[in-house]
């Protein structure tokens, strides 16, 4: 048994899934509330604690306190399940994302695997399970419309997010996440070639499949995550609350911080493959591949990486406040008609990139 | 064309009525309503309130020498009308009259009326206790002015002036009809009250060394058009537009008084009479009108009660049926009487009937209660249903064998009685003596009373508010007694009680609502064959001949014959 | 007859959404910016910053009995407000006022007024029904209790928050 890595594997999971992560899932609901708050003029919830930075703290006790009901006619089992099915996967994905260069020597991501963006796509669909059974679990027309529809959107947008993911990896040639980010650092990152490599004709030809890729990868996140403009899964005006209509307390609380994680998580691969993870523009901080890093590098880097997922963590509660539901033929529309086949003429256009142009 | 229809033309409309009919009744029979304050059907009529002012024509009078005017193609001759306004309470019809209920005369005429009726009238409506059923009220919307050009200081009249013991008279509100004074003179033979000074300082007063204190002084608070008489009783009760009406009859008497019952959230605040020419006319005693506050009284049985040990326990309605039906069982058929009351429904009565025929019980009765008759509407008899129990009980002389019955108590040969909405100890009928040798005594009444006391079984018995069913008067008429309020607490009526003794003790039979029995009365009781409950309607129909006439009613006729009143 | 909705022709960069999607953005940062900074600022921190001194003369709050002058209670137990009351709220017992009281040629006064505060709805039909001038809604909107019964205002409170009322109709003055 190789236990030094096994003890470091276990610290980074807990920190990094259980001390970073679900704090910042906490955080992101704060966020949510008082950013939406800012945008509408209203104040938000300013109460508990400095800023109200402690109402997620209320907010868990109250979900940890209300009575957790499972009404007579749900199929129990499956009903227990589907929280459960929501939010493993979310966490499970963070396992490959690398948050940061290095620290006493040790890579700062937990499972450094070779196939990074393959493990993502396979875990994060199993999500569409939890929605499924919870809708169908729940024995109720509302749940049940829900889960049809959140299970025909995420199929759907899997399919983009996983086209439009396919020019980046020919142009990194590359699935390793750790290396794709150093690539990056080295080289520019990918919708930002302006130094090593990037800093060349080729450079900034591929920028424009880039950011063809970058705005359907995005744009499919939303979708992949149910969130506005593409929350139709749960949308209260049609369907009360969607899927976990049904559920209530810590189960509900569940669902709703599965949504969280899954941005989160969505957040940090975005900015892994597009925004050079946790490294600094311009090459700054760059360390060698393999070189040790001093301490305070391997800070910075991980702050870095944080600052870039609360950044865009933001960008999608500032759109979802912007913007309105879009209509389920609209959004079927948008996936297969326009989506699908810009990702499919964008791998084309990247093949052709790198071919013709040296 | 009949001899004795006139043609009379109302609002255009031409109509008949027979000769000597009154402008006022032409027109209310067509459906028009001419308001008026002064004029009572029931009252002669002086024409004093000159409110029924309508705008009268004939045909014209051809001038010497000119042809008379041609009738049109429906035989009509053409209506010239008269300049000035006639009263329509006090004169009768002509042949082809014509009558004007609307228009700029009669208009005017009623909002001059008015101005005048409310110049000295106080603004007193939130306290007065005729709001929202007062004429003035009502007829100043309708025809007044809607404002007040009366600048000068209101006459300042007696108020809060105590004329009788049950009646409270204030004279600013008086509007001077005259109601009051015609009805204490003409039907209660009282003349005690009358008009003094003049003008506008006319005031209503009471005789000097009298009081209004007739036994039918209440009525006058009813006829007043406005809040002027109140009566005590309810004087600040409750205001008229919370209560809901229930049309039903007075169980003081034989006479079957119709009467309206006022109520609000089951609690009766008062009881008015309710108009039947062959009863009771408009009016009602104020003895029998009053004798109502016990219904909400403290001393109402709630629960049933079960003596163990010598002492009564409350109980479950239940339990006390399946008590009383164990414990008839141990006694022979013979061992045990019934005694149901004159105040019960022919349905109740019939449920005793049954009960006995269950039983197989030889003796049944009523307890008699008879009083004198004040030779107005109070009857000699006491209880309302005597004839109910004639009829559905068929008891030759109701009330005979209950001195019978005593001697079989005191010899034992009757060991159990059935006493149901009965206090005889009170009312004398028995003495604790006559009813000790008992082993076995269940009572139903609504009150708690001593008879109840020596009980084994008491049940709360509703009173007549809380229950329906039809009586038969002492004239014979059929009439429906309805329930206006719901009974405290476990209070079930008495028809409730027998059924299910008769359930307990021999098996179901289907009752579910005293309208279900009396369709068994129908079934049952030869008299009642072939009649359904909607024909008894709120009148009552005749349904057996007594021979036994009212007093009042038969002076009413006779006024009415000699064309003194109206009388509809 | 339904109205037909022409819809406008997008032209081609309109169809994209894009521009469409960034001034929605750039319109929501506006407003989250001016908030931040406060520019812009509606809400009122309630326990600390209170309506009381900004209530417009007509607000309706809690309904109460008013005194006048002369020190008599305006309400004569007319109960045209438990008549007109909505939800119920109001239960009136009448009486009559006894022949020693100053006031006894008003004749008539509520022995009990109860006002059922959990009920009420503030719609203020009392204050519009009220012949005397004796019921007005008083700018108290904070109504609390521990319980039912102490939601539910008798006379005493309610004369209590009504308080004296001065240049009423004094119609009653005139009698006798």
């Amino acid at each position: 048994m190789d236990w030094p890595y096994l003890i470091a594997s276990t610290v980074k999971i807990v920190v990094f899934a259980f001390m970073m992560i679900l704090p910042l899932v906490a955080l992101s609901v704060w966020a949510e509330r008082r950013v939406s708050a800012a945008i509408q003029d209203r104040v938000g919830p300013n109460r508990v604690g400095p800023l109200g930075l402690l109402q997620p703290v209320a907010d868990g006790i109250k979900f940890l306190l209300k009575e957790d009901f499972t009404p007579n006619h749900v199929r129990k089992g499956y009903y227990w399940l589907a929280p459960a099915l929501v939010m493993i996967p979310s966490l499970l994905t963070c396992a490959v994302l690398p948050f940061g260069s290095s620290l006493f020597g040790e890579k700062m991501v937990i499972a450094d695997l070779d196939v990074g963006p393959l493990f993502v796509f396979a875990i994060a669909s199993l999500t569409v399970y939890g929605i499924v059974l919870a809708g169908w679990a729940s024995n109720s027309k509302y749940p049940f419309l829900g889960g049809v529809r959140s299970t025909s959107q995420m199929i759907s947008y899997e399919i983009c997010l996983g086209l439009s993911v396919i020019p980046l990896i020919m142009i990194f040639g590359e699935l390793n996440l750790g290396r794709i980010v150093q690539y990056q650092a080295e080289n520019g990152w990918a919708l930002l070639p302006l130094w090593g490599e990037g800093l060349s004709l080729k450079g900034f030809l591929l920028a424009i499949p880039v950011f063809i890729s970058f705005i359907i990868f995005t744009t499919s996140m939303f979708a992949e995550t149910n969130r506005l403009p593409f929350d139709l899964p749960e949308c209260e005006t049609e369907l009360v609350a969607g899927y976990h209509t049904e559920y209530s307390s810590m189960k509900f609380a569940l669902f709703f911080l599965g949504e969280y994680a899954a941005m989160i998580i969505g957040s940090g691969l975005a900015v892994t493959l597009f925004l050079g993870g946790w490294s600094l523009p311009f090459g700054w901080l760059t360390p060698e591949e393999g070189a040790a890093v001093p301490i305070w590098q391997g800070l910075v880097h991980i702050g870095v990486f944080f600052a870039k997922v609360i950044g865009f963590i933001l960008f999608f509660i500032w759109i979802r406040w912007s913007l309105p539901r879009f209509r389920y033929d609209q959004l079927m529309r948008l996936g297969w008609v326009f989506f699908f086949e810009i990702a499919l003429a964008n791998v084309i256009l990247t093949a052709l990139i790198l071919m013709f142009v040296k | 064309m009949s001899e004795d229809l006139l043609d009379v033309q109302i609002d255009g409309v031409w109509h008949q009525f027979p000769k000597g009919t009154r402008m006022i009744e032409a027109c209310r029979q067509a459906g028009v309503e001419v308001p008026h304050y002064c004029y009572h059907p029931k009252l002669s009529s002086p024409g004093n309130c000159r409110m029924c002012l309508v705008q009268m024509g004939m045909p014209p009078r051809p001038m010497p020498g000119q042809d008379p005017a041609e009738p049109d193609e429906d035989g009509h001759l053409p209506i010239s009308w008269m300049p000035r306004p006639v009263i329509a309470c006090a004169n009768t019809i002509g042949p082809n009259m014509g009558i004007r209920t609307t228009g700029e005369l009669t208009e005017s005429c009623r909002e001059g009326v008015m101005e005048f009726l409310l110049a000295n009238h106080p603004l007193d409506c939130p306290i007065c206790d005729q709001a929202g059923e007062c004429s003035l009220q009502e007829f100043s919307v309708e025809h007044g002015k809607g404002s007040s050009r009366f600048r000068e200081r209101k006459v300042k009249k007696p108020k809060n002036v105590k004329v009788g013991p049950r009646i409270r008279l204030d004279d600013e509100r008086c509007i001077m009809c005259s109601r009051c004074i015609r009805f204490m003179d003409e039907v209660a033979d009282d003349p005690v009250l009358g008009f003094t000074d003049r003008g506008s300082h006319t005031v209503l007063t009471v005789h000097p060394g009298h009081e209004l204190d007739n036994n039918y002084s209440l009525n006058t608070a009813d006829i007043c058009p406005v809040g002027a008489l109140t009566s005590n009783d309810f004087r600040f009760q409750m205001r008229a537009w919370f209560m809901k009406e229930t049309k039903t009859i007075d169980t003081n008497c034989g006479t079957g008084i119709n009467i309206t019952v006022s109520a609000r959230q089951g609690e009766i605040y008062r009881i008015t009479p309710r108009q039947n020419n062959d009863v009771n006319s408009d009016w009602m005693p104020d003895s029998h009108r009053l004798n109502y506050h016990w219904i909400n009284s403290d001393i109402r049985l709630t629960e049933p009660l079960i003596k163990d040990g010598g002492r009564h326990r409350m109980a479950k309605y239940q339990e006390a049926i399946i008590t009383t039906a164990d414990k008839l069982r141990n006694f022979d058929h013979s061992e045990i009487a019934i005694i149901v009351s004159g105040r019960m429904t022919n349905e109740e009565m019939l449920m005793a009937r049954l009960l006995k025929r269950t039983l197989n019980v030889k003796d049944i009765d009523i307890i008699p209660r008879r009083g004198e008759s004040d030779n107005y509407l109070i009857s000699e008899d006491r209880n309302p249903n005597t004839n109910g129990a004639k009829s559905v009980l068929g008891l030759k002389d109701p009330g005979a064998s209950i001195d019978a019955l005593k001697k079989d108590i005191a010899n034992r040969k009757i060991k159990a009685l059935i006493l149901l909405q009965e206090d005889p100890l009170t009312d004398g009928a028995f003495s604790a003596e006559d009813l000790k040798p008992l082993e076995f005594l269940v009572t139903s009444y609504p009150l708690a009373n001593p008879t109840a006391d020596l009980a084994d079984v008491v049940f709360p018995g509703a009173c007549w508010a809380e229950k329906s069913g039809t009586m038969i008067n002492v004239t014979g008429r059929l009439q429906k007694l309805n329930k206006a309020v719901d009974g405290p607490g476990q209070t079930m009526a008495p028809w409730e009680i027998l059924r299910d003794l008769i359930q307990a003790l021999g098996g179901g039979n289907g009752i579910y609502s005293s309208a279900d029995i009396f369709n068994l009365l129908t079934k049952e009781i030869s008299d009642f064959s072939g009649l359904k409950l909607e024909d008894i309607g709120d009148q009552g129909i005749p349904f057996l001949d007594t021979g036994v006439t009212l007093p009042l009613v038969e002076r009413e006729k006779a006024r009415i014959a000699k064309g003194e009143i109206v009388g509809v | 007859m339904a109205i037909i909705v022409k819809r406008p022709k997008l032209k081609w960069w309109e169809q994209l959404y894009l521009p469409g999607i960034v001034k929605g953005l750039a319109i929501t940062a506006s407003h989250f910016v001016a908030t931040l900074t406060g520019k812009k600022k509606v809400t009122m921190q309630y326990p600390e910053e209170k309506w009381d001194s900004h209530l417009p003369d007509h607000y309706r709050g809690a309904p109460a009995l008013v005194t006048d002058e002369q020190e008599r209670e305006r309400c004569v137990a007319c109960q045209l407000c438990e008549f007109i009351c909505p939800p119920r709220a109001i239960t009136i017992k009448p009486e009559e006022i006894p022949s020693d009281d100053k006031w006894a040629k008003v004749e008539k006064r509520p022995k009990s007024f109860d006002i059922d505060m959990i009920r009420c709805i503030y719609c203020g039909l009392c204050e519009e029904v009220c012949p005397e001038q004796a019921i007005f809604l008083r700018k108290d909107y904070a109504i609390t209790g521990t319980s039912r019964e102490e939601m539910v205002h008798d006379k005493k409170r309610l004369y209590e928050i009504g308080g004296v009322r001065e240049g009423l109709v004094n119609k009653w003055n005139e009698l006798k």
